[in-house]
């Protein structure tokens, strides 16, 4: 078990490694001169100096490299070029809106997707089935910011139950935190919950047709003992895994749903970092969410060892 | 024949033979999803083609005097803040979504599917070029975009580049799951006991093998590069603004939206069913080449 864990944390180094290095070199695969593109087309030649010599473009590459890894395991992402701010002080100023919608998103979408691929695989064939099935495709085919806008729409516009736009901090109460919150994470669940809830009926299909399952069913385990407890366990691994990859749709998707709603979080400082062409922000939020979810996936590797304990590489 | 009995119906009244229930029938009720993506996506292609020729007027001509007009006969979806016509618009804009789907399968495929082959029969080059492709997967697909984006000036053809380099990993993936499969098989066994080139099994013995779940993938990878330009352009980091494309009307209309919803809505509309049409296209390719997978999903 310990020697598991030691050993998938280390398998992950190299990885980070490499999205560090990929991230770095973007920045040169790009044609033409970096310091020019990032500078824009009103700028005057002064002023692309300027950027080249604060991205440090004329020192050799590795030397480069070695030089910005250096400076990010210190925590020191480089600093604006805009707002002349460290960067990791401006994604720290912006974090917790996102943060905010991204774990409301995903107790949402468990909480809803999982039940609803049970039910599908257990009445499966029947209209339940087919209506989980469609909303699935309905949900893979919609992007992120057309749902956030129906949903704006009817419930904020028209019903006027919910606010429109905006954010609250939790710090100021539970309830206006969800009000404000309950429909831009409904409109990034969307794809995650289809996501969730087709692999989920996949698997359970899978699971229900095997011989423990009629076993249990035969000494008289209940109907929901059998689906939750019995089949829901065995399809865990397929699940987590899903909800691991998926976790990069939920990452894309808080980009864009911020600017739909208003909300002042990570996804709006990348928004404003490409009007600006403000290039150290964009690296700093890539490399940051990259990190994030290398380090979901590795808690989800370290999870299928709870949930199948036969599992062990 | 004794009183009572009449005769038996004739037969095919009641079941049409499967001769003269035809081939095009037969497709249509075997394969529905096919068949309704196909046709969503034909008659895209056709409003994208025809564009010019549907009652559309120049989609950039500028008319100040009569901007945010509300949908009428004279102008089918209203007009925008610049007094655009958003019907043309959106017509014109189903090219740049299209474009962008084909060309994005088109490349992902070609370049994914290449070193996914070389990769499966290379031992060599498999652990790096696959560790590669991790580090690429490793990143959100919509962020490497953007940052991509951020580095180029905006066109459609760096949008399609930037979306390719963010869907190659996943062919490469599958194509090297295949081949590796592929090798163990006796044929392919037989083919370099018997001292078949290398880039003849490839050929002859791989690459058939390899074309159904790549098409398959393929549509996925289209349908997906659609919402991906769209979210793109939407941020202000895709499609040049000048040219119409959805993302680029519902990023217009953004400011607008509480009051003139429409300049969102039609856009919206329009790449729903795209997207849709081209998924259903991929699910039911999936069902009808791999019917084993299909009973799954």
């Amino acid at each position: 078990m310990f020697a598991y864990i030691v050993r998938r944390v280390v398998a992950t180094i190299p990885v980070i490694l490499l999205v560090a290095l990929f991230v770095f070199s973007l920045l040169y695969l790009a044609p033409g001169d970096p310091a020019a593109i990032i500078a824009g087309d009103q700028a005057t030649p002064a002023d692309v100096d300027r950027i080249r010599a604060s991205l440090g473009l004329d020192r050799p590459f590795l030397v480069r490299f070695g030089d910005w890894f250096w400076h990010v395991i210190n925590g020191d992402l480089g600093v604006s070029i805009f707002t002349n701010l460290p960067v990791t002080h401006m994604i720290a100023q912006r974090i917790e809106p996102t943060v905010s919608l991204m774990c409301l998103t995903l107790i949402l979408s468990l909480s809803l997707a999982i039940p609803m691929g049970v039910i599908a695989a257990w009445k499966h064939g029947t209209w339940i089935d087919r209506l989980v099935m469609m909303m699935a495709v309905f949900g893979f085919s919609t992007p992120v910011f057309v749902v956030g806008y129906l949903l704006a729409f009817v419930f904020a516009l028209y019903l006027d139950w919910l606010p429109v736009q905006g954010f609250t901090s939790i710090s100021q109460g539970l309830f206006p935190f969800l009000r404000n919150l309950i429909l831009p994470a409904t409109a990034l669940g969307l794809v995650y919950m289809a996501l969730i809830a087709r692999i989920t009926r996949a698997t359970m299909l899978d699971v229900l047709s095997q011989d423990y399952v009629r076993t249990a069913k035969a000494k008289g385990v209940g109907q929901r003992g059998v689906l939750f407890i019995h089949a829901l366990k065995n399809a865990a691994v397929p699940i987590v895994t899903i909800v691991g990859i998926g976790f990069a749709a939920l990452i894309g998707g808080a980009v864009v749903t911020e600017s739909v709603f208003a909300i002042p979080g990570l996804g709006r400082l990348t928004v404003d970092a490409i009007l600006r062409r403000d290039y150290p922000v964009i690296q700093g939020v890539v490399l940051m969410f990259s990190f994030v979810y290398v380090i979901v996936n590795l808690c989800v590797d370290l999870l299928y060892t709870v949930f199948d304990p036969r599992i062990r590489y | 024949m004794p009183a009572g009995y009449t005769a038996a119906p004739e037969l095919p009244e009641i079941l049409p033979t499967p001769k003269e229930r035809g081939r095009v029938m037969g497709f249509i009720h075997r394969h529905p999803t096919i068949v309704i993506g196909g046709v969503l996506v034909a008659i895209m292609v056709l409003i994208a083609i025809f564009a010019p020729y549907l009652f559309t007027k120049d989609p950039t001509a500028l008319a100040p005097a009569k901007r945010t007009r509300e949908p009428s006969a004279l102008y089918w979806f209203g007009t925008d803040m610049l007094g655009r016509d958003v019907y043309s618009r959106v017509l014109y804009g189903a090219r740049v979504s299209l474009t962008v789907g084909f060309s994005v399968a088109c490349c992902a495929g070609i370049i994914g599917s290449t070193i996914g082959l070389i990769s499966g029969f290379t031992r060599r080059l498999d652990a790096v070029v696959m560790r590669a492709m991790d580090g690429l997967m490793s990143i959100p697909q919509i962020l490497l975009a953007i940052a991509l984006m951020a580095l180029t000036r905006a066109s459609v053809q760096n949008v399609i580049i930037a979306i390719s380099i963010t869907e190659t990993p996943r062919v490469c993936r599958l194509v090297r799951g295949v081949v590796l499969s592929l090798r163990e098989q006796p044929y392919v066994e037989a083919a370099i006991a018997s001292g078949t080139r290398v880039p003849v099994i490839i050929w002859k013995h791989i690459v058939p093998n390899i074309l159904a779940p790549l098409m398959v993938q393929a549509t996925f990878i289209c349908a997906s590069a659609m919402i991906t330009e769209a979210t793109l352009s939407f941020i202000g980091a895709g499609t040049p603004p000048i040219i119409p494309s959805w993302g680029n009307i519902m990023a217009e209309g953004r400011a607008l939206w509480q009051v003139k919803p429409y300049i969102v809505f039609f856009p919206a509309i329009f790449l729903s069913i795209t997207v849709l049409a081209v998924n259903l296209l991929g699910d039911g390719l999936r069902d009808a080449l791999d019917p084993r997978l299909a009973k799954r999903l």
